[in-house]
């Protein structure tokens, strides 16, 4: 407990100089916590994908619609355990400017290929009785501040009704938990028939499928096969797996990625000279201070392991505060940015990084003046007073 | 003033002896404007990009109560009628529709826009103009590309083919200019219809106004007339609501960024001065007590963490614009669902930005130490 003593004694010593330092710790290793958070709202398809799931799209272009047939004659295909289909809705509640995904599909079917959707049960039979039934996520429930049972007035930027009217009525019968990330949650389900008797044009046509395999380690085949099954017709098709068709998703704004990564290198780069010379200089001002400790006996390793323990210790309390308030900030935003940006969550695999980013900042930053001090020559440095 | 200026020239002859934390404070500043200009040069590009072929002589036609040409759907006789009115000129009735295209940066499928257009469409777009093979020929499958197409996808070559599911189409010719044009894969509004299943409908209809029609009166002709539904907009208007969401992320990113990075440099900032007083306490102790005035003792120190910051960040500066001036990327558009191709924009006001961001590090961190030099005791000072 001694050296531990020691230790904080000289961290203490220059109080200015070791709050300033931690602070810009601090500020950093917040920054951190927060493009965690960041990438991981970008990256939510990815992390919510099924690996047995598969998304099949029209060839050209996934705006582009298929026949409905398709979802029988998929699951024809060997491997094939379930197949259902989805319709972008271009739904919006009052603001056209906040589209939301609301998706037409066979809601029987969801349970099944979905699992880790929710429903309390007499919601699901209600929803079930209920033509023009909705069922909604949690999240997107409490955004909007609907509740079960109410009657809701949605219009699709896409589809009229068969009268020429944009708005359509649905009651929201039952609403959904997720996987625990809110990005799930942000979504909502309709039914099928309804919107595919009422809709002014597009009939018996459908976005896309979404098909659960029998097993993970077969998806390129299964893929391949459900392709072959619609090769050289009018409407060719292209099966992805649901991780790599979120990801190439989200590759179509950009190497995200390659922009956290770029800024997180330039902000740790800077605190690494702003910490390394801190305590250089701290270690530089206490040469003959050391020597008097090996003359007193204190090996060299000792010496070695203390200043190392300084600079260790001042990472370690920055990263740690700064990675708990860029948490907490996280956390208050994700609320407010629900509808813009689902899924923004504080990142588990960013926090872990960001303690052994500090660690490896500790490590970095004292290695230099702690094998200078061990180093340290006794003759030289009472010599030099 | 003298005083001040001898002072600071004297103190600024010592800097050298301080190179390491003074380098210290110029790179944590310089990494602060970099970041900044970098990541505002994007948004400011995308705006200049969408803005640069829109003009307030044009006016877009959509289906009322659409977000964007991808959702919106005019009938062929409406699309007829809109082109017909008497306050437009030259008019265009588009298609506009997305199709797979390999991105080379990212090796995966990106949405590009694929749009139909009408004879007069490179007329309305004025800075527009064919710069490598041809105009694509009218009733046959053949499309002409953007110049920023051309770098994105894989494939888009004068005398290629593109394969959209079963359909061939050969590359006849690139075009330059036309703002978010140059996103885009151009063919002729038929064919599209055709080759897409669209019918007779359009997507959208694009008019210049005629030399002496009021945009006003045309949009409440359109607007009031009971054959119609339909929102009319400036073309400017339209391109400057498209990319509001994406600009408006991308600057709200990048100041929120830079402002954290910015509280990290002034603490390094504020160690290096206070490092430097503390080294000079004597220096100025002497200063003192020969009669030197405080305010020039200040204004010495700050003048030294101006500078050092000054310095950081015109090294940010031109690293950002070194780096990122004229890089063409391409990202999705939040509200039309395809690439758009842009370059970052390194603008004077961007820099002028970094630069006085760069001066109020230095100033902050310049204050508090420059002010504890001359409130130290002399007595103390010196003896120190």
């Amino acid at each position: 407990m001694g050296w531990l003593h020691l230790v904080r004694r000289n961290l203490g010593r220059r109080k200015l100089r070791t709050t300033f330092t931690l602070a810009s710790i601090i500020v950093a290793f917040t920054l951190f916590a927060l493009l965690g958070g960041l990438n991981r709202a970008f990256n939510a398809g990815v992390e919510l994908a099924g690996a047995d799931r598969l998304i099949t799209t029209h060839k050209v272009s996934f705006i582009q619609l298929m026949p409905v047939s398709y979802t029988r004659r998929a699951a024809e295909v060997e491997g094939v355990e379930a197949v259902t289909h989805y319709t972008w809705f271009g739904a919006y509640y009052r603001d056209p400017k906040q589209q939301f995904g609301l998706f037409p599909t066979d809601l029987e079917k969801l349970p099944e290929i979905y699992p880790e959707y929710t429903v309390p049960e007499a919601r699901w039979d209600a929803l079930m009785g209920n033509r023009i039934g909705l069922l909604v996520g949690q999240a997107m429930a409490d955004y909007y501040g609907w509740e079960v049972g109410d009657t809701l007035p949605l219009f699709s930027s896409i589809y009229p009704q068969t009268d020429g009217d944009y708005d359509w009525e649905f009651v929201l019968e039952a609403t959904f938990t997720g996987t625990g990330n809110e990005a799930d949650e942000m979504q909502a389900f309709a039914h099928y028939e309804y919107f595919n008797e009422a809709r002014a044009f597009g009939t018996d046509l459908v976005g896309w499928l979404v098909t659960k395999i029998e097993d993970p380690e077969r998806a390129p085949e299964v893929a391949a096969a459900i392709d072959a099954r619609f090769a050289n017709s009018p409407t060719e098709t292209r099966t992805s797996t649901e991780a790599g068709f979120a990801a190439a998703f989200t590759d179509q704004f950009g190497n995200i990625g390659l922009i956290i990564q770029s800024i997180l290198a330039c902000v740790f780069f800077t605190l690494l000279l702003i910490t390394g010379n801190t305590m250089a200089q701290s270690v530089r001002e206490r040469t003959s201070e050391i020597a008097v400790m090996k003359t007193l006996g204190f090996t060299d390793r000792l010496v070695l392991a203390l200043v190392l323990a300084e600079s260790l210790a001042m990472a370690l309390v920055g990263g740690l505060i700064g990675l708990a308030i860029g948490t907490l900030l996280i956390d208050g935003m994700a609320a407010a940015m629900a509808q813009f940006f689902p899924g923004l969550a504080p990142s588990p695999a960013a926090l872990v990084t960001g303690v052994g980013a500090a660690i490896l900042l500790g490590i970095a930053t004292g290695a230099l003046p702690a094998w200078r001090a061990a180093r340290l020559r006794v003759v030289d440095a009472m010599g030099r007073r | 003033m003298r005083q001040i200026l001898e002072i600071s020239l004297q103190n600024l002859k010592s800097l050298p002896r301080r190179l390491g934390p003074s380098l210290v404070a110029v790179i944590g500043v310089a990494g602060v404007v970099a970041v900044l200009v970098a990541v505002l040069s994007m948004a400011r590009g995308f705006e200049r990009t969408l803005m640069s072929g829109a003009s307030p002589d044009n006016l877009v036609v959509l289906r009322s109560g659409s977000s964007s040409e991808l959702d919106s759907g005019l009938p062929g006789d409406q699309a007829r009628i809109i082109a017909q009115d008497p306050g437009i000129e030259a008019n265009s009735m588009e298609v506009f529709v997305m199709v797979d295209l390999e991105k080379v940066a990212t090796d995966s499928m990106a949405n590009a826009p694929f749009r139909g257009v009408g004879l007069e469409a490179i007329a309305i777009r004025e800075d527009m103009a064919i710069v490598e093979g041809r105009m694509f020929e009218p009733g046959r499958r053949e499309l002409i590309a953007g110049r920023g197409a051309t770098g994105q996808y894989r494939g888009v070559r004068v005398g290629q083919t593109l394969e959209f599911g079963s359909e061939r189409w050969n590359v006849v010719g690139i075009f330059s200019g036309g703002g978010a044009a140059q996103s885009e894969l151009w063919t002729d509004a038929a064919v599209l219809q055709d080759a897409f299943r669209r019918g007779t409908n359009f997507s959208s209809v694009r008019g210049r106004l005629a030399p002496g029609a009021a945009f006003e009166d045309v949009k409440d002709r359109l607007t009031t007339d009971p054959r119609l539904s339909v929102q009319v907009e400036r073309e400017t208007e339209y391109y400057a609501e498209q990319s509001e969401a994406l600009s408006t992320f991308i600057s709200v990113a990048g100041y929120g960024i830079a402002a954290l990075m910015a509280l990290g440099a002034l603490f390094g900032a504020l160690n290096t001065m206070y490092t430097a007083v503390a080294d000079r306490s004597r220096e100025i102790g002497t200063l003192r007590a020969l009669g030197f005035a405080p305010v020039a003792i200040v204004t010495s120190v700050l003048l030294e963490a101006m500078l050092l910051a000054l310095a950081g960040g015109v090294i940010g500066a031109s690293a950002a614009w070194l780096v990122f001036h004229g890089l063409t990327v391409s990202t999705l558009s939040f509200t039309s669902f395809t690439q758009v191709v842009f370059d970052f924009a390194v603008t004077p006001g961007l820099l002028f930005q970094g630069l006085v961001l760069a001066l109020a590090i230095g100033f902050l961190g310049g204050l508090a130490p420059a002010v504890r030099a001359v409130r130290m005791p002399i007595v103390s000072a010196l003896r120190d």
